[in-house]
């Protein structure tokens, strides 16, 4: 039976009538994982990715010949990175600019990797492919050790909240696969992880160029008794969706599509967290407003009576409220952990190159929320003494540097910690037009700690001199008036 | 929920993201498979509407069977779909069957007919569902923005795009001055003038594409399928620049197992796609000139 294209606004097919509901892919691999490959620039990310996609004949037929061949019309030494650098300036320049999304299959879960690059110039480039990964590949140089940006990256990683890591030491052909090399390295490094609190699953000695340890285990370093880099990549796990946290959705729009005599009036968006069912009561936050699921709509599928975390839906409700785009639903028989705030304690990283500075005025979007923010103080700069961050003065957050700050928000927003929630845990910053920075949300800050701490007593004194000064306004009625009420002054 | 789940999921969070930040978006839709999975897409979005044009840029050297399915979707779905063509070029004989290169006339028919197309310099034709009628409209408003569905996988410089990514006045691409784009929080500010091209199915294989249309029997055009010659179209294009692939697949469940474990296991999509072959960057140096 064919479905076909519906016409009907609020076309419903029974259960029956959708025999492949719910059926798994014909591919036989249900799962997909984006991992992130990171680490100083010429490491060897792209080697190492390319090793791969050709060790697990995930190439395209002829492809490795073709890039072989080119190099030798044009007089280059083949590269496994050259599979990926796609773009011509990255070709002529023999360095990653862009991450680049690069898909491969093992026998376990088809694999999204993506190369991100290691220059500092493209530290951009690089969060954005990171920021899409659940895990991540640390690469380092044996020759040059750990660098400026094995360093970066590995804070970055550990502000992403990135907590499956793999650090993969490369290049040991150099060293005829010297087993001092590699233990030095991942001794200086492993601490420096742990001081971030990033504990990587393993340390694993590699030559990408040579294919060592990447799909099958090394002759050369029988001193390494651990796993390959892939079967270390089968080994991580994609995030399971608690069934019994809290319910949670950002309200990304409202419609109401008079066409074809469609009567509904939707709340759109995307499930963040637990489920909500027909018939549930909902409380939309910040604005306090309360109504009753009366059903989940959706268009060529079955009847639905539940949406849940990751679900795109939308439904309508029993009572039609005013309910703006950017509040966050909660049910109101739960205690959801998502507060109602206009401060903010996070961590995070500035990449324009116009600073991150008091007095000017942001745009912060957080869920489907934008509101406007500035920044009230920088508690810290993050990172390495020796590295550069460290020097940004603490009245700016300049390009690249990490910090943790406390921004004000124009009005309440509904949010969470980045702990209790990621999607509710997030934001970038925009500045004019420009994607500036992002990070997470350590904690929502209560409005009263925003007041200037007085001296004591100062409020007391302050009101007998403005009796004293003003006694028509101030009448003394021997108790003090309420603050809230005394705007008049 | 699976792959193909969170797939949807995350793609329908995109074309409404762009539905909200837009206020004249429209979908480009090239009849393929992929941009008739978007369709879809938009209509589950949407819960059964499409409340944007549908945008189609007609070589007039498209495969046949490619205007007939899409003048007969579009009268039965009542959408609202814009035809822009470079009449001018075509006139002029300015062609690869004309004699011109192919990339010359790629950067013709398609990137310029797109270009002008969006920002209303030419005029397009409009199929308005309510009059079941065409019309010519001359000088129409620009789109700030367009929803598009091309692939990371189907070629390198598409596997580097971001989700909102912009063109600037000349509709051209930056390639190597992308802005951050982290997690799902899109950047949908743009400075005034700028055009903006979305992209929901960044993440999506080709066989995810039909790993979908398998599971929701989306009735895509069946050109892709064997009609008993032994070939089928793999990738569909202008017909003097596309050939059909050797194959006997019939339905999507035939096509999945060519692509996982049969003869297309390891050869690239677009293969019988002429344009791809001169020389490396050709569709790089298309796509920062406008192409999708």
């Amino acid at each position: 039976m064919r479905k076909g294209w519906s016409n009907a606004a609020g076309n419903r097919r029974h259960e029956t009538g959708s025999p492949s509901a719910g059926r798994v892919a014909a591919s036989g691999t249900p799962e997909r994982m984006n991992i992130v490959i990171t680490g100083h620039v010429d490491h060897g990310k792209s080697t190492l990715v390319g090793r791969l996609l050709t060790d697990t004949r995930s190439l395209p037929e002829g492809k490795l010949e073709a890039v072989r061949n080119a190099c030798e019309k044009n007089g280059r030494v083949f590269e496994y990175s050259m599979l990926l650098d796609a773009l011509e300036d990255e070709q002529k320049q023999g360095i990653t600019i862009d991450s680049a999304r690069v898909f491969f299959k093992s026998a376990r879960r088809e694999y999204i990797m993506i190369d991100a690059p290691g220059h500092v110039e493209f530290l951009r480039n690089m969060l954005s492919g990171a920021s899409r990964a659940v895990a991540a590949v640390l690469v380092i140089d044996a020759v040059e050790g750990v660098a400026e940006n094995s360093r970066r990256h590995g804070l970055l990683l550990s502000l992403l909240g990135i907590s499956q890591v793999v650090v993969v030491i490369n290049k040991l052909d150099l060293y005829r696969y010297d087993e001092t090399v590699f233990h030095a390295i991942r001794q200086e490094y492993e601490r420096y992880l742990e001081s971030l609190d990033v504990k990587p699953v393993a340390f694993i000695p590699v030559s990408a160029r040579e294919g060592k340890n990447i799909v099958t285990p090394a002759p050369e370093t029988p001193w390494y008794r651990g796993k390959t880099v892939l079967e270390i990549l089968d080994g991580f796990n994609n995030p399971v969706p608690e069934e019994d946290a809290f319910f949670a959705m950002p309200l990304q729009d409202v419609y109401r599509f008079s066409n074809d005599n469609d009567e509904r009036r939707i709340y759109a968006g995307t499930v963040v967290s637990g489920r909500v069912a027909v018939g549930d009561r909902v409380r939309f936050l910040p604005s306090g407003r309360e109504a009753r699921i009366a059903s989940i709509e959706a268009w060529s599928a079955p009847v639905k009576t539940v949406a849940k975390m990751h679900e795109s839906t939308g439904f309508t409700l029993v009572e039609d409220i005013y309910a703006k785009s950017g509040e966050v639903l909660v049910k109101v028989d739960e205690n959801a952990p998502v507060q109602t705030a206009s401060r903010l304690q996070a961590n995070m990283i500035w990449l324009s190159g116009n600073p991150l500075t008091f007095g000017k005025s942001y745009l912060l979007k957080l869920g489907a929320a934008k509101v406007e923010a500035r920044l009230e103080k920088i508690e810290r700069v993050l990172g390495d003494a020796r590295d550069d961050m460290a020097d940004s003065s603490p009245c700016a957050l300049n390009r690249n540097a990490c910090g943790s700050v406390i921004l004000r928000l124009a009005r309440p927003i509904a949010l969470t910690s980045f702990h209790e929630n990621a999607s509710l845990g997030r934001f970038v910053l925009v500045d004019d037009h420009d994607a500036a920075g992002g990070g997470i949300v350590l904690a929502p800050l209560p409005e009263e700690a925003a007041r200037p701490a007085l001296p004591e007593g100062f409020e007391d004194t302050l009101f007998l001199l403005l009796r004293k000064y003003f006694p028509h306004r101030f009448p003394d009625t021997g108790k003090r008036p309420d603050p809230e009420s005394s705007s008049s002054i | 929920m699976n792959k193909i789940e969170r797939l949807e999921a995350q793609s329908i969070f995109i074309i409404r993201e762009a539905y909200k930040s837009f206020r004249n978006i429209g979908m480009l839709w090239s009849i393929g498979k992929d941009s008739t999975v978007l369709l879809w897409l938009a209509k589950k979005a949407f819960f059964g509407h499409v409340p944007f044009d549908l945008i189609h840029v007609d070589t007039r050297y498209k495969i046949p069977e490619m205007i007939a399915y899409r003048d007969e979707i579009a009268r039965k779905l009542k959408l609202r779909l814009v035809v822009g063509q470079n009449i001018q070029a075509l006139a002029e004989k300015r062609t690869f069957v004309d004699g011109l290169d192919r990339l010359a006339c790629c950067r013709e028919l398609k990137s310029n007919a797109l270009i002008h197309t969006l920002d209303g310099s030419w005029p397009r034709r409009f199929y308005d569902p309510q009059k079941d009628a065409w019309m010519e409209i001359a000088r129409a408003e620009p789109y700030n923005a367009v929803i598009v569905g091309v692939r990371s996988d189907e070629e390198g410089s598409r596997s580097k795009e971001r989700v909102f990514s912009a063109r600037d006045e000349k509709s051209e691409w930056d390639a190597s001055a992308q802005p951050p784009e982290l997690w799902n929080l899109y950047k949908t500010e743009f400075a005034p003038k700028t055009h903006v091209r979305v992209h929901p199915l960044l993440e999506w294989t080709e066989l995810n594409i039909w790993e979908y249309i398998e599971k929701e029997e989306i009735p895509v055009i069946p050109v892709y399928f064997d009609q008993g010659a032994g070939k089928r179209y793999r990738s569909l294009g202008c017909y003097p620049c596309t050939s059909p692939v050797e194959s006997t697949a019939k339905n999507p469940a035939d096509i999945i197992e060519e692509l996982v474990s049969g003869k297309f296991r390891n050869v690239a999509e677009r293969s019988g796609r002429a344009q791809d072959k001169d020389g490396g960057g050709t569709l790089e140096t298309l796509r920062k000139e406008g192409y999708m």
